[in-house]
């Protein structure tokens, strides 16, 4: 399989940094130990490795060329954005380019009629909106990072948000992509036009992880920003109720916004740092946005209440005024960094499960949270059914990492038996390779790396990520012998 | 209800070992739709039932072979629909046949495409293997997107087995609107509309009338429409079902009948013909007699793209030729999944 990056044992650093400074701008070449620093890392900072060398590219030009100069010297290829990613898809290989497409930030044509903006890959996601707002219009997917992610990372990795649940993915919300192939062919997909001829490569592009081809020019679909919008939050005395609430609001024909749950562990942390006025007794949360015309709005949100009363809530407020909405939403927005401040470090998971199972899921959860004695603060998208459970721990604690990845792959494998999936929104990565081995058979997994060779032969973009080797998985299934068979590969499906 | 997903991957193994081509076949309502195929036919249609749906869920799964219709009427019961609203172009219209030409009805702009709502995929490929891509939640984004990628590729890349499918609530309210205006007035206006939160779900002009339908809750809709006015057109429902399946007066003549894909607010094309115009103006029918190549020209030039859609010369290309980077990956991603030549070779484009 091409996808185990091999080192190249007789490669000249020096002649390899000349050859890319040829072709870049000065300075813009980093190869010395303090400069490749900060790109050592994603957002999975349990990851690092510091890659050979760094280019920074301004433009499609530059993209090309130090494409072609990957093939030239067989040196795979990492693109990264703003490096916010939580799967180490943008984690360096030690004789990789790292290619920041960071500079690449210019939004080039806004069309208010059309209602789309054509952006360099490298704008972040949250200043489209920005320029786009002067026409009452938005871009829809709104991963909690959107202050600093770029729009090119949320292509690579279909990033979710909190009001997916009603405006979709990224792969809902983009029209148009520019893409380079590993050989440096630019590629058309789609664009202001519906439905492109051929296959449809802008979803199989979007979320592809960097492994398909590096994106250098977006056109994304923008929305009117709605008429009115309302925020709720319901407390509740036992999880189960917020959960079966969660489904009833679904079965009741009504498509939130945004509906987002918090247990007692995240509410705390989250009170104490953003002061949202949270109830801290509380045993669960939801936040509901509702959104839509004014009499839409107003109708939703009477028969939100009756389903919150009906499921034994023990408060329900509806915010009074823009300001109380934003203090509602910061405590959410907050909730990771606000449990980063009670531990010493947490360890973010990203499975997605049918609602029905959230109830026996997150029993699940807490009582192997017991088992290994490591405390877990749930805050997630409930009305998708995508979890972040945060586990928290103490890296500095010998061992403590290994018993929190083992946890959380027990985690992931549980939404794969309810029959969910092991990411939801932050991508398989480094992160979740092994668990791509429970979700998929050794078919699947053979098919993507047939798709992954028609775009990259050689094997040169962001190789080894996403897609685990059969090698690996049968490694992997070794570990995890039961009744003494192998689960892999002679299992296809469980 | 019947599982023939053994029987379908022995006619497949049957098939590349003769190395013989397979056309696949559903309820055949679509078979106009594309490039004729070489091969023996593979008859699907016997594929069906539903096999999992979970309302509080918004979620189907079901088999190819499904009548449409069934899917259609079950939803219904329980308050739902499938919000790219599929044509179904005859009697027997199967799920997987929606799912593999990829076409979507009039409200499409605004709920979303087939793709859109296509959340998994079992599938055979032309190595005879029975794979599972996607699944049945809404948000995963684990391995590559081969669901969607099978979503409107017209069987060229395996025979479709089963698909799950997001659901939506139906609207509680919809109201139909008619305002008299030319074809250049009412592609602006409604891109106007559309660009403001209006509870809009469908649009069609067919020369001299543009209706807009207004979804939502009932107190939402009569609000839009009295913010609006226009003409009240009390049969909206039926009009949206004749515009959506071609039995709208527009779509009876012989002629050949071209599909347009332009940016929505494109301005009246200059193409002589007749025309209809769909969606927030990003879909267009064409009856004329003009040559492909002007046709196909002039909508790309507008950044689109044209499909020779019914009558014509259908043994040429049907489908908007792809420029040459692109032409490329479509051949290697065909081999990808159906490294013999397999299955429906040609429907799509002569080479693949």
């Amino acid at each position: 399989m091409h996808n185990e990056p091999t080192p190249q044992p007789g490669l000249d650093k020096a002649a390899l940094v000349s050859a890319l400074q040829a072709v870049l701008p000065a300075g813009r070449v980093l190869h010395r130990e303090e400069e490749l620093r900060p790109y050592e890392c994603d957002g999975l900072s349990a990851y690092r490795q510091r890659p050979l060398v760094v280019c920074l590219a301004d433009n499609v030009d530059e993209v090309q060329s130090v494409l072609r100069l990957s093939q030239e010297w067989n040196i795979p290829i990492v693109a990264r954005g703003a490096g916010t990613g939580l799967s180490g898809g943008a984690l360096p290989l030690e004789n990789g380019i790292l290619l920041s497409l960071a500079r690449m930030k210019r939004i080039l044509d806004i069309d208010p009629l059309n209602r789309t903006a054509r952006v360099e890959p490298g704008v972040r996601n949250l200043a489209i909106s920005q320029a786009a707002a002067c026409h009452g219009l938005y871009y829809a997917p709104d991963p909690s990072s959107q202050i600093a992610c770029t729009i090119g990372g949320n292509v690579a990795e279909n990033s979710g948000g909190v009001h997916c649940l009603k405006y979709g993915l990224t792969v809902h919300n983009i029209l148009g992509l520019k893409v380079l192939t590993a050989a440096g062919e630019l590629l058309e997909i789609g664009g202001q036009a519906p439905d492109a001829p051929g296959y449809d490569l802008l979803a199989l592009l979007t979320g592809s992880e960097g492994l398909l081809g590096i994106v250098v020019e977006i056109t994304v679909r923008l929305l009117p920003r709605p008429e009115q919008v309302e925020v709720m939050l319901a407390a509740f005395a036992s999880i189960g109720d917020a959960a079966s609430a969660v489904g009833d609001i679904i079965a009741a024909g009504i498509v939130p916004a945004g509906l987002e749950f918090m247990d007692n562990a995240a509410i705390r942390a989250a009170e104490d740092y953003a002061h949202a006025g949270y109830p801290r007794e509380a045993a669960a949360i939801l936040l509901c946005e509702l959104d839509g015309n004014e009499e839409e709005t107003a109708t939703q949100i009477e028969e939100v209440e009756q389903i919150f009363r009906r499921h034994q809530a023990t408060r329900v407020t509806c915010a009074a005024g823009e300001e109380e909405k934003q203090r509602l939403w910061a405590g959410r927005k907050a909730a990771f960094p606000a449990v980063g401040r009670i531990s010493p470090d947490y360890y973010c998971m990203d499975g997605t499960i049918p609602r029905h199972r959230l109830p026996e899921v997150l029993t699940q959860i807490a009582r192997w949270s017991e088992e290994y004695g490591l405390p877990v603060a749930n805050v997630f998208h409930a009305g998708d059914g995508n979890l972040h459970p945060l586990i928290l721990y103490d890296a500095n604690r010998p061992g403590e990492l290994e018993r929190v990845e083992a946890f959380g792959g027990r985690i992931l494998e549980l939404c794969v038996q309810v029959g969910g999936t092991i990411t939801g929104e932050h991508g398989v990565g480094m992160e979740k390779l092994d668990q791509m081995c429970v979700q998929f058979g050794a078919h699947e997994l053979a098919q993507f790396h047939l798709i992954k060779d028609a775009f990259d032969p050689a094997g040169l973009l962001n190789p080894g990520k996403a897609v685990p080797t059969l090698h690996r998985c049968a490694e992997y299934g070794a570990m995890h012998v039961h009744g003494g068979k192998l689960p892999f590969p002679n299992l296809e499906r469980f | 209800m019947s599982d023939l997903s053994e029987a379908l991957q022995a006619r497949v193994a049957e098939a590349i070992a003769q190395k013989t081509p397979l056309s696949i076949e559903g309820g055949g309502s679509k078979a106009f739709h594309g490039r004729p195929s070489e091969g023996a036919p593979l008859p699907v249609a016997g594929h069906r039932g539903v096999i999992n749906y979970a309302p509080t869920e918004l979620m189907i799964t079901a088999r190819c072979g499904t009548p449409l219709s069934e899917i259609e009427a079950l939803l219904a019961e329980h308050g739902q629909m499938l919000p790219f609203e599929p044509p179904h172009f005859g009697p027997g219209a199967t799920l997987g046949g929606a799912v593999a030409c990829g076409l979507s009805g009039p409200r499409r702009p605004w709920s979303g495409a087939v793709r859109d709502f296509v959340l998994g995929i079992r599938c055979i490929n032309g190595k005879g293997e029975i794979l599972h891509f996607g699944g049945e939640v809404v948000k995963n984004v684990a391995g590559f997107d081969a669901s969607r990628l099978m979503t409107g590729a017209l069987g060229t890349l395996g025979v479709i087995l089963d698909v799950s499918l997001k659901t939506l609530p139906r609207p509680r309210a919809e109201r139909t609107l008619a305002f008299a205006m030319d074809a250049a007035r009412a592609i602006e206006q409604l891109n106007r509309w559309c660009a403001s939160p209006l509870p809009l779900s469908a649009a069609s002009h067919d020369g001299e009338r543009l209706c807009i339908r207004l979804s939502g809750a009932p107190a939402a809709v009569e609000a839009a429409a009295r913010r609006l006015g226009g003409e009240h057109l009390p049969d909206g429902e039926r009009h949206w079902a004749e515009v959506r399946e071609h039995r709208h007066a527009f779509f009876q003549e012989d002629a050949p009948l071209w599909r347009l894909a332009v940016a929505p607010a494109t301005p009246p094309l200059p193409i002589s013909g007749e025309w209809f115009m769909e969606w927030d103006g990003g879909q267009r029918w064409l009856k004329t007699a003009m040559q492909a190549g002007i046709v196909r020209e002039i909508a790309a030039r507008h950044g689109g793209h044209a499909t020779l859609f019914r009558g014509g010369d259908r043994t040429g290309q049907v489908f908007h030729p792809l420029p040459p980077a692109m032409a490329g990956i479509h051949k290697r991603l065909k081999l990808a999944f159906d490294p013999h030549g397999i299955f429906n070779r040609g429907r799509l484009y002569p080479d693949l």
